[in-house]
């Protein structure tokens, strides 16, 4: 093929990248507004936060097509990569010690478990570190 | 090309928006933070979006500072989250605030006149300095 030829290709893929974050990102602002409580909402905000920028900056590189622009594009993935499970566990740790997490939606729920049995009263305790700690 | 811009930026405003109106609407602080996570990510989609719509490679630095700001701010939340009251965090309405400002001063009032009419009753002894210095207080709100 041509030089221009794979130039369009280039845009093209660069186009359904694109696309395809900004739809993740549209995905994260209807979940983070219609799920019930703080872990799904989470859930939701992960979406744009890796896979979705993910996408948006090859769909930027294809675009760019030049070195030093795209090595700058993959710090900010390996920033994002990093970071984002960082601020989760912050935000995820903090919602369950302020009781923001609502027991019932979940189906497994083993640190509620393992902190009843950590309070002493051996396996199967009442779980009563929840709030406070 | 032009259409697939302007259906990227639709959806990324509109992802944006509902985001935002989840921060409005609470319930807590800790879903505010990850609403305006989600925006921060959102400007960060945007402003890639641009800068492959006008090849600029002059932005990209401001992709860097922007992934790293938005870490901060949500770490920074989390880690001084406390115990909100039932109710706390809402956003309250101007008739709210204006109704608790009132309450406020009418217990302000009643304190200072309970002070002067203990000062008027007995001259001689000094009014009760309060020795307790308060130094910023301890990490009473944090989550340990």
């Amino acid at each position: 093929m041509t030089h221009g030829a794979w130039d369009t290709v280039a845009d093209v893929v660069s186009m359904v990248c694109l696309l395809g974050g900004a739809f993740l990102a549209f995905a994260a602002g209807v979940g983070v507004l219609r799920f019930p409580d703080l872990l799904s909402r989470m859930h939701a905000g992960t979406k744009p936060q890796v896979l979705g920028l993910v996408l948006m900056l090859v769909g930027l590189a294809l675009r760019l097509r030049s070195g030093g622009a795209v090595w700058a594009l993959v710090l900010v993935v390996v920033f994002q990569m990093l970071t984002a499970p960082v601020a989760a566990h912050m935000v995820g740790r903090a919602g369950f010690r302020t009781g923001k997490v609502r027991s019932d939606l979940l189906v497994v729920d083993e640190l509620t478990r393992d902190l009843g049995d950590a309070n002493g009263a051996g396996p199967g305790a009442p779980p009563d570190g929840r709030a406070g700690r | 090309m032009s259409v697939v811009v302007l259906v990227c930026s639709a959806l990324l405003v509109a992802g944006a928006a509902l985001a935002v109106v989840r921060a409005e609407k609470g319930p807590s602080m800790l879903d505010r933070t990850v609403a305006l996570d989600i925006v921060v990510t959102t400007m960060l989609a945007g402003i890639a979006l641009y800068a492959a719509v006008y090849r600029r490679a002059d932005v990209v630095p401001i992709l860097v500072v922007l992934s790293l700001v938005g870490f901060v701010g949500s770490v920074t939340i989390a880690r001084f989250a406390s115990v909100e009251p039932e109710g706390e965090g809402r956003v309250r309405t101007r008739e709210e605030i204006a109704a608790e400002e009132a309450a406020r001063r009418a217990a302000e009032d009643a304190d200072v006149a309970a002070a002067e009419q203990a000062v008027s009753g007995d001259h001689h002894e000094h009014p009760p300095v309060d020795t307790d210095e308060h130094h910023g207080g301890g990490a009473a709100g944090e989550v340990r």
